[in-house]
Formats: structure tokens, sequence, C-alpha cells
């Protein structure tokens, strides 16, 4: 745990993905299985299992601390496992040398604890930790490890560690568990490559860019297969002789939540596509498709009142056979004709559109996204084989252009991670008569310059305090860039927007001249 | 009279009407008494101001000889009058244990004792005399670091940290990051405590006030000025100091392969070491941690706590739990100057 501990503090202070990569490689390399396996599984987000939960945390923390005096202390550091590695007070000073447990030994007795055993396995542990291993184990017990080490710069990682291209480590990923021994060893040279093809794998996905309006400008538009970007969440459906599942498009496994689609599936494939909630051809909005989302057991009443189905655009392998290596076209023949020979009510084929050059395109982005459930346009090359990844000048999203409206800001509370203890979080609202109602909350969009001043302003007018969150005088306009807006029976103001984020700040603007709910209420979308 | 009869805010800062005396203004007035040398609290272009006679070689180090038009040098323990001489106010300065020349205020008046800690410590520290427990009625606290998260470690703990990246990171240039006053010469004796005898190097802005430190005879032994050093490539394995302000900006990239170090008491919160690129954080602090602020207050058992400069409601807080009748005492102009934690 010491090792793991170091690991983990060295990541956080060093910038430079090769300083970082280093770093790992030497720790791969001094430290012996399990312990590295599980390693990096926490660091790549692998791990499946809470150790802890954060209310136990909080709970064990409570015991030890005054209520408002830890509120204040979160509210400051902007965040739960720090606040309480340094707020951790050992009930008996640690007697010396304690030496700590391995990452092994640490992952094995939470996963085997019985529930009333957590609470004393964590005091004990705690109480013989640095601020900084109770900082690495509250993070890791929780999974909530933000080092600025992403999956695929792990999986990098181990295939340079292994001299073994990349796309090998991708292809394994998904089939290998944690604490990955058998594929560390066969990155060593002292063991057979693993064995994957019984199980269900998700398959790393390909990603778009977002188009600037210098490459759109230039595109040869017969060259481009294009399709309408709908407002659902991409999916991996994913049927094998071993099992069927649906993968989100980080590989997380959410087959539970959506039985129904799954049952209408019985063929050997890998399918790409986006998930929606449709009553026959209907799309309905993604604030529907929430729901299911957030059901990880969906009532038979649910399912068939907001039955989903994929909006297929992509086909990864049929029968066995890999289709990846084929251009978009050749994929785009091979789905098409799967669907048209298996009709059904849960799966669609995604429409395509052809344009012969850029007016004609940017005519087609206009009419399309006049429709409010459609977020924008995708572009593909024709020829585009299908790479993992985000590779470059391949697919483009071409996003409708932000709606944007002007609000007051009336909340402000202090960040998190990277902007911890500067007042970053803004609510602000819209005005109904001579009253604001809130519509909205942003935590993004300004510039670090910016955060500065804002947090300098909001700190001198604020004019109240409740627990975290300052009132300030509403007085400051900002200009607000969102998504969509949809009917909300949660705010007062009945209206909640999608991504919204401050595009501009408008230190000039009079608080009476910004927008009224009326008029936010216009964007609504409608299915 | 108890002092919110004679004591109030005002724009330029906290005043003593019947001694028409401001403590630490932030604007020019006529009459004003500086607890100590930082920038939040010594400002130029007073007419007259009272101070330790090192706080007053800091501020005309700092904005030169002609800072005031005139200057009276206090002497720790000795008090002098102020105001009207029928009904006059009495003031003493004491140690505040903060930096070189820092003091703490007592005002006295019609029978009540006011103390004004300016800015505090309560750890070893060879630059100044200890802090000394004033009793009085109302005690005016900082509280830049009074949130319970804050516990500074030992300072030889961190000065081993610093050496033992040294060691690792044997050819990378250690660029430590240290405010001009203070930390960057509690810094030096810290390394030289621990027996580091090479010679550290220190950026131009550090020059005048570590001269100044070594003029009251505080042994920090060999500084030499980066510029002088012909061949950058030689500060390799070498510990370099500059203001924080230096740490990113140009004059950094002509050291070779530069390790950033930065002594705070901020660099404890993670994000804000992160927000600064901060390799090596070292929690260095020349303030009170929340363990320290409690002890003071339990220590002076003053009728009142007045909190100020920093993190009030905390410190309100927990004086109330203590069974101290506490508030907030807003002031502006102060700054939770990072670079001054
Ligand atoms: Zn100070
Ligand atoms: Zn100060």
């Amino acid at each position: 745990m010491e090792a793991f501990s170091d690991l983990l503090e060295q990541l956080y202070f060093t910038s430079g993905t090769n300083a970082k990569a280093a770093l790992i490689s030497h720790y791969i390399a001094t430290t012996p299985d399990p312990d590295r396996g599980w390693a990096m599984a926490a660091i790549a987000g692998e791990l499946k299992f809470d150790f802890f939960k954060r209310n136990t945390i909080k709970a064990l923390m409570l015991e030890r601390i005054d209520e408002n005096l830890f509120a204040m202390s979160y509210d400051y550091v902007g965040e739960m496992s720090e606040t309480v590695a340094h707020l951790w007070q050992p009930e008996t000073p640690p007697s010396g040398d304690v030496e700590l447990p391995g990452l092994n030994e640490v992952v094995d007795t939470f996963r085997n604890a019985k529930r009333t055993e957590v609470k004393p396995l964590l005091v004990a542990l705690l109480d013989n930790m640095t601020a900084s291993q109770r900082w690495a184990l509250i993070k890791l017990g929780t999974r909530g490890l933000r080092i600025g080490v992403s999956a695929r710069s792990i999986k990098q990682i181990l295939a340079n560690y292994g001299g073994v291209p990349i796309e090998e480590i991708e292809a394994l990923w998904h089939g290998v568990e944690p604490p990955y021994t058998e594929l560390l060893s066969w990155l060593e040279n002292k063991g057979p490559k693993p064995d994957i093809s019984d199980r269900v794998t998700f398959h790393p996905v390909m990603l778009s860019h977002p188009i600037d309006d210098d490459t759109r400008e230039k595109l040869a538009a017969s060259e481009w297969q294009i399709e309408p970007k709908f407002d659902g969440i991409r999916v991996q459906l994913v049927s094998a002789p071993a099992g069927k599942a649906l993968f989100s498009r980080t590989g997380d496994d959410i087959s539970g939540s959506f039985p129904d689609l799954l049952d209408t599936i019985d063929h050997n494939l890998v399918l790409d596509g986006e998930l929606l909630v449709m009553h026959g051809d209907k799309v309905d909005t993604f604030n529907q498709l929430q729901q299911r989302l957030n059901k990880k057991k969906p009532s038979a009443k649910l399912m068939q009142s907001l039955p989903v189905a994929v909006m297929a655009y992509d086909l990864l392998e049929l029968d066995g056979e890999s289709l990846m290596g084929l251009p978009l076209t050749e994929r785009r023949l091979r789905l098409t004709d799967y669907i048209e020979k298996h009709p059904g009510e849960r799966l669609h084929l995604s429409p395509t559109y052809s344009v012969t050059d850029v007016a004609a395109l940017e005519k087609l982005h206009q009419q399309v996204t006049e429709d409010t459930a459609i977020e924008g346009l995708m572009l593909k090359r024709k020829d585009s084989t299908y790479i993992p990844g985000r590779p470059k000048g391949l697919w483009y999203k071409w996003k409708r252009d932000p709606l944007l409206i002007d609000a007051v800001v009336m909340y402000a509370q202090r960040g998190h991670g990277k902007r911890s203890s500067f007042y970053s979080d803004f609510t602000f609202g819209a005005w109904e008569g001579d009253t604001l109602l809130p519509v909205g909350k942003a935590y993004s969009g300004f510039t670090d310059e910016e955060l500065k001043k804002l947090d300098n302003w909001v700190r001198r007018n604020a004019v109240g305090r409740f627990g975290p969150v300052r009132e300030v005088k509403k007085e400051l306009v900002v200009e607000v860039a969102f998504d969509a807006v949809h009917p909300s029976s949660r705010h007062k103001s009945g209206v909640a927007m999608r991504f919204p984020r401050i595009h501009r700040i408008r230190w000039d603007k009079p608080a009476a001249e910004a927008d009224t709910l009326e008029s936010v209420k216009g964007l609504i979308e409608t299915a | 009279m108890h002092p919110q009869d004679w004591i109030s805010v005002e724009e330029a800062g906290l005043y003593c009407h019947p001694a028409k005396l401001y403590i630490d203004p932030m604007l020019p007035v006529d009459s004003a008494v500086v607890t100590h040398g930082h920038a939040d609290h010594a400002r130029a272009g007073h007419q007259h101001v009272f101070a330790s006679a090192e706080t007053l070689a800091i501020m005309k180090t700092r904005y030169g000889e002609e800072m005031a038009e005139q200057t009276t040098a206090l002497r720790m323990g000795s008090p002098v009058t102020l105001g009207n001489d029928t009904d006059p106010v009495t003031m003493t300065l004491y140690p505040a244990g903060h930096i070189l020349g820092s003091t703490q205020v007592l005002l006295e008046y019609r029978g009540y004792r006011l103390v004004i800690s300016g800015d505090y410590k309560r750890r070893h520290d060879p630059t100044c005399p200890p802090f000394e427990i004033v009793p009085c009625d109302v005690f005016i606290t900082e509280a830049t670091f009074g949130l319970p998260v804050f516990t500074h470690p030992p300072l030889s703990h961190e000065i081993d940290k610093l050496l033992t990246s040294l060691a690792v990171f044997s050819d990378r240039c250690h660029l430590v990051g240290t405010y001009a006053l203070g930390k960057c010469q509690r810094v030096i004796i810290g390394l030289r405590e621990a027996g580091y005898s090479k010679p550290i190097y220190l950026h131009g802005a550090l020059q005048k006030l570590c001269d100044l430190y070594q003029q009251y005879d505080i042994e920090l032994g060999e500084l030499i000025p980066v510029n002088d050093v012909a061949d950058k490539s030689s500060l390799a394995g070498e510990i370099v100091l500059a203001p924080p302000s230096a740490l990113a900006d140009r004059w950094s990239r002509s050291l070779p392969n530069v390790r950033t170090v930065m002594a705070s008491g901020w660099m404890q919160i993670r994000a804000r070491a992160r927000q600064r690129q901060v390799e090596l954080p070292l929690i260095i602090s020349d303030h009170c941690d929340w363990p320290e602020l409690l002890q003071t207050i339990e220590e002076v058992s003053p009728k009142e706590v007045w909190v100020t400069h920093g993190r009030e409601d905390a410190l309100v807080y927990q004086a109330n739990l203590m069974g101290f009748k506490a508030k907030a005492l807003s002031m502006v102009g102060y700054d939770d100057d990072e670079e001054t934690g």
C-alpha cells in the first residue's frame, strides 16, 4: 500500500504524459504480482466494486468531528477524500513503523468483508496512515482516482512495457480481468498470450472530432457519408455464442437496464449505434431515455411505456467475421442487408444523407437541426475503416449551434477538483415579472483568468449563506450557452437545461436586461 | 468603555477613534500603526507610522526612505500614549512570532484592553521573538488557516522532503517559490539547520530583504544571485529560490531541467499546488495552523474574540463552541493572498 500511495502522490504532482508513463512503468517493473495489476486496474478505472461507500467514510468522520466544521472544511477543500485525509486523527497515534498491508491484501480484505466488518477495517487502516496514504486509500476504495492517466494511457504503457502494438492490448483488455497476472506474464515473455475467445467483450469504439469551419468549408462532400446525430447515448450491442451484452461507449456493461432490448437479438454480431426511446418509428426525447438509464432494474411497466431501440450506424462483426478492416461503405451495405433481413421494432437503420457540395451540406445542417431531437450531423469518410480511439480526419461531428440566453448569477458554490477553493459553480436565473427564478447551473466555459475574477466578484458581492452556497447580489449577467432545454417538474422554474456553460461574462450588462423565463421556455424541445 | 464603541472598520482599515489611529491601513492616512512588513499590512504614503524598528527598516527597503512623512520606532513592551492627554489611549507592541519585526498591538482605553494579533505563529523561528500571550478583553485574531483541515507539519519534515528530492533528482535544478519577506529566509534557515551548507541561489527580487535580515545578524550562509552565475547549467542539482510569480515566467526557462517546488501553507491543499503546477509542494507557513489558533484563543482567554483575515466562519463557530463570545470582523483590502501564506 505504501508503494501504491507513493505512486499516486507522484503521479498527482507530475505533469506531462511521458513523465507519468515513466513513473508507472517503473512501478510495474518493480512491484510484484498481484499488487501491480490491481494498481493498473485502479488507475484505468477498471475496479468493479467499491471497497466502502463515501457515506461510510463520512459517517466515520462525523463520529470524530463536529458536523458544521466538517461541512466548512469540505466546502473549502472541495473534495471528500482529501478533506477526510486531513481531518482524520488516529485515536491512538501510530506506533512507530507499522507496515501497511499490500495493495492486494487491501483489495481482498474489503472484497470479502461482511458489511459489519467494513467500518472497523477502515478505521484500523486510516489510523495507521499518513494524510497522503489516507487520500490514496479513500480514492482507491471509492473508485474516485482521477490523476490524469486515462485507461488508454495505461494500455499504451502496457504495450510499451511488453513491446507489443497497442491494438493487441486493446483487443485483449475487455477479455482479461484484474489483477492481469496472465497479461503481465505474457508481456514479460513468461507465459502465453491470454485466450479470450470465449468471452463477451467490449470492442473499443471509434470516436469523432468536432469539425471546425475551415475543415468544413474545404470538404469534398461526395466522399462523406452524412448521418443525423441523435440525442441518445452511444452503445455497443454484442451478441456471441457465450452471451449477450449492451455496453456504453466507455465499455460499461449496462445490459441490466435493457433486458427488453437484448431479448430481441439472437444473432452473432457486434453493432454500434444510438440507444433511444422509440415508439415504433418515432424517437422520443432524451429526457425520457434518462428515465430508463436511471433504472438498474426496470419494471415491466416502465419497459412498456418507454421501450428502447437501437438506431444502428455501424457493424463491427457478423457471424464471427470482423468487418472493422472494411471501408465504411461496405460495412454499411452489410448492416443494411442484415437489418432488412431481420426487421423488428428494436433495431433501426440510421438514415444517411448525401450532398454534392458544401453549400448543400450547410443547408442540410440547418434543416436537420430544426428538429430539436437531432443534435446535429455526423460526417464520416466513406473509405474509413473502423479504428478504435479518436483517429484524425475520418469522423466529424457538427453539433447544432448552442442556444443562448442572458441570465443573472444568483448563487455560487466552491468548485471541486482542479477548481476547488474557488467559487466556480454558478446558479443563474431568468426573470418572471420582477423576481428571478433559477434556471440552471454552470461550472465551465470560463478561462482561469475569468475564474479568478468571478471568485473575487462573489466574495465581494455575497449577501447570504446556505451551507456551502453563497447568495450574491443579483447584479452580474452571464451569457449562458446550452444544448437543449426540457420541461422539468423538479425545478421551480419548470425547466432544465442540458450542458449549460458560461459563454461570456457580461460585466457591462444591467441585470434588468437579462432574459425572461418565458423566452427560455420558448426554446423547449418538442418530441 | 467596550472596544466596540471606540474601534470600527473604515474604508482604509481598522480605526481607533480616541487615538485617531489606523491599524495596518490599506490607504494613505494621517496616523498608522503597522504590525509587520507584508504588503497586505504595510503600505507607503502615510503621514506618521508607528512600528517596530525592524518593520520600519523593511518598509524603507521595500518602499524607499520616503515611505512616510514621519516614523516612530517602538520597542516591544514599552507603552506610548496617544490621543487626548486627559483621556488617553495607551498602545504597546508585543512580539507576534510571524516574521522579522512582527508585532501584536495592545490598545488600552478607559479600562478595556484590546489586542490586535496582526499575523502570528507559534512555531520556533530564529528571526523573531516568540508570540507572547497578552491578556485582554477583546482579541482580534487572524484566521488565514482557520479550518480544521490545516495542520502544518514540522519545518524539518518539509525541509527533508526537499533534500530527499534533491538526492533523487540530482540532475534537476530545484526552483523553490518563496515569498520574499519571511518565507524565503525561513526556508534558508531550515536548510541550514538541516545541515545544508552549499550556496543557495537567489532570484534578484529576494536579494534586498535577505541582505536586511543579515544586517540584523540573522545567519543565512552563502547566498549567490542567479544573475551572477555565468553558466546556468551549473545550477543542475542546486537550490534556487525565487518569488512565486517567477516560477512559471520566462526567467525560469534559463534554468536547467527545473523541478518546481513551492513553500507555503496553502500547499497542503492538493488542488492549490496543482493550480500552480507545483511538482513538490512544501507545507511551510508563517501563520498558525488550526490547533495553534485554538490553543492561542484558549491561552489568551479573552472575553471576546473577533476574527478577521481569512476563513472567519469556522473559527468564529469553534470559538463559540469553546465558550467564547466571537464574531467575524470583515475588512476590505485584506486579500487571502496565497503568496503570504
Ligand atoms: Zn503577514
Ligand atoms: Zn497578512
